[in-house]
């Protein structure tokens, strides 16, 4: 198996998942299956290739540093879970 | 020129044959397809009640043409497009929203703005929009349960050019939830069935999109395309879809999948729609530092007969793609033909790291996706698990009963791509070979202008059939994800029918920026041949 239960579970842990049993399963077959045939990119040689993470190349983007307009404070919270005087509600963070 | 053109297949085409083939393939399909809607649009004008019953089935620049007129209003096509979904999204089911309500009082906008004579090509045209692009007011849910009361407090800057030109906002459609799919399997909410056999997918990830354009929901649709989501439910649809260059739309209010690879694009029943729309949409945007601060032709103008001058490369490598379908072979070889006929130059090309796509893509989408979702908390919008009263279960419960397994999937493997220790060996070693990849494309596009292939190795495959296996599901991507990789454009045109009667696409790519060419080919392919006109049994 290319990636065992414990590592899904990391893994799961790190992108704050949680998962049952059955999925855990599923996902480590699955998944190892991915990464094997993923591992193929190991028969390229890519000794001295520069990476690219996007294929149009532009330089910094600037804009002018001017007041526009923004989204006022009540529609900004109009699609939270939870909120109140103004803010969004989390739950405790701090002891 | 026809050895060497040849798709993997047991036919085999020559030049001399090739309308005569052609013609075959139109019976074939005419089999399938008794109704043709076309024939109503050829029918003279004064049927004036009968055509205003098939008002719905117009291209846009048709309706255009007889809106600036005052022939009909918007608010009549706009009525005909929500009474047809009411007829045909029942069996259909490709709407996630329809906004009627706002949809009328848009068309009452539009008509008013005609009779003041501001008539411009999307001026008064319903249009139906895939459902993570932003509309304000109206609910976007991505197809997924943690977005599904999501009601976006603005709009996508492709939404404000389609306002701005007085379009039609009908509804948003169905799609793989969060755009990760090629089936519209992965919706959080319902499938979407194949107009053209309801017992097949219709694509995806844009496969609302698709699927309401041939069935005549709406005149024309955007849609998304991260790794083929526009091009491959065109191609199972038989409609046109093109991905446009990297930076070519902004992707502003566009719910973000994998930043470097998306792009919205649009959905039409044929080129000139495509065009249409793409003038629309098309341009540099404040808002998004990725689109590029490049002068936006008028595509309309490469809509000219002849070819002549035009080299169009066929790929070596894709010849021998695995599980490529014969009859989607025999489509793209004879459409080749066609286009050579027309008075296109054929050469052979080379993509020599195509097997390495699929391994390259199915990297760098996840890791950028799993980094990308990493704002669904719960705590700004979506949905909450509410019952969770500390942080971190708040955090995990939401965000395990919001998702679905697909986008679990992805964000697991693009999360371990991403982690210590596995970086360098994954995203890094991808994004290596995505350079590779460009540089392949860029060489091709030194010898010719645009490169013909298929969309899909095979048409649309029966629902359930790759659902567990998601693997075999990436490998379908193989003629397409290249295209994102390397941030070139791409279309599909509809180029036949398979002997089951089911949509076969054309692929057109071309260099960046290179859209007029693809459109140029693609107009001269869909006037000289009759696929696009070939509706389902509905």
């Amino acid at each position: 198996m290319k990636i065992t239960k414990e590592e899904v579970i990391h893994v799961a842990d790190l992108a704050r998942l949680d998962l049952d049993e059955e999925s855990i399963d599923r996902f480590a077959e699955q998944i190892g299956e991915i990464l094997e045939y993923v591992d193929t990119l190991n028969q390229v040689d890519t000794e001295g290739v520069t990476p690219t993470s996007h294929a149009i190349f532009l330089n910094n983007a600037f804009r002018e540093d001017e007041e526009r307009a923004h989204l006022d404070n009540d529609t900004a919270l109009a699609n939270a879970p939870e909120k109140e005087d103004g803010g969004f509600i989390v739950p405790k963070v701090v002891g | 020129m026809s050895g060497l053109l040849c798709f993997a297949s047991g036919y085999a085409v020559t030049s001399g044959l090739v309308f005569a083939s052609s013609e075959a393939l139109f019976k074939r399909s005419a089999l399938q397809a008794e109704r043709s809607l076309s024939e109503a649009l050829l029918s003279p004008i004064n049927q004036k009640e009968e055509y205003r019953m098939k008002l719905h089935e117009l291209t846009i620049h048709k309706a255009h043409g007889l809106l600036k007129k005052k022939e009909i209003s918007s608010v009549q096509i706009t009525r005909a497009v929500l009474d047809r979904i009411d007829a045909v999204d029942k069996k259909v089911s490709a709407y996630i929203t329809v906004a009627g309500d706002t949809a009328m009082k848009q068309a009452e906008l539009a008509d008013k703005a005609i009779s003041k004579g501001e008539s411009r090509p999307l001026t008064g045209i319903p249009l139906a929009i895939k459902d993570l692009i932003c509309t304000k007011g109206i609910k976007t849910t991505c197809a997924s349960r943690i977005l599904e009361n999501f009601v976006p407090p603005y709009d996508a800057t492709v939404i404000q050019k389609l306002k701005k030109e007085g379009a039609v906002i009908i509804g948003k459609m169905n799609m793989d939830e969060f755009a990760m799919g090629s089936s519209n399997e992965n919706s959080g909410f319902k499938l979407t069935y194949n107009p053209w056999d309801l017992a097949r997918i219709p694509g995806g990830s844009s496969g609302g999109s698709a699927a309401a354009v041939v069935a005549d929901m709406c005149l024309g649709a955007l849609g998304s395309d991260t790794g083929g989501s526009i091009r491959q439910p065109a191609s199972h649809c038989s409609v046109v879809g093109m991905k446009p260059t990297y930076g070519r739309v902004s992707r502003f209010g566009l719910v973000a999948f994998a930043s470097s690879l998306d792009q919205i694009g649009p959905l039409t029943k044929d080129v000139t729609d495509c065009a249409i729309l793409l003038n629309a949409v098309s341009g540099f945007d404040n808002n998004d530092s990725t689109s590029v601060p490049k002068d936006v032709p008028d595509y309309t103008d490469a809509l000219q007969q002849g070819l002549r001058g035009i080299t169009v490369g066929i790929v070596r490598e894709y010849g021998a793609t695995k599980g490529l379908d014969p009859d989607v072979s025999y489509a793209v070889n004879n459409a080749v033909e066609v286009i050579e006929n027309l008075g296109a130059k054929c050469i052979e090309v080379s993509l020599p790291h195509t097997e390495h796509a699929v391994a390259a893509y199915y990297v760098i989408a996840p890791a950028e996706a799993s980094s990308n979702l990493a704002r669904y908390d719960g705590v700004k919008y979506g949905f909450r698990d509410k019952e969770k009263t500390d942080l971190m279960d708040m955090y995990k419960s939401t965000r395990s009963k919001g998702f679905g397994p697909e986008v679990q999937r992805r964000i697991i493997i693009g999360t371990y791509c991403l982690s210590a220790g596995y970086y360098d060996a994954y995203y890094a070693k991808a994004s290596q070979v995505r350079t590779l990849i460009m540089e392949d494309f860029k060489k091709a596009f030194d010898s010719c202008d645009v490169i013909l292939c298929p969309v899909a190795p095979t048409p649309a495959f029966k629902i359930g059939e790759n659902i567990d296996d998601p693997l075999t599901m990436y490998l379908s991507d193989i003629f397409t994800l290249s295209a994102n990789l390397a941030g070139i454009p791409g279309m599909s045109v509809p180029c036949g029918f398979s002997k089951e009667g089911l949509p076969i696409g054309l692929q057109i790519m071309g260099s960046h920026f290179g859209e007029e060419k693809i459109l140029k080919v693609g107009y001269n392919f869909e006037q000289a041949t009759d696929f696009h006109k070939k509706k389902p049994i509905s």
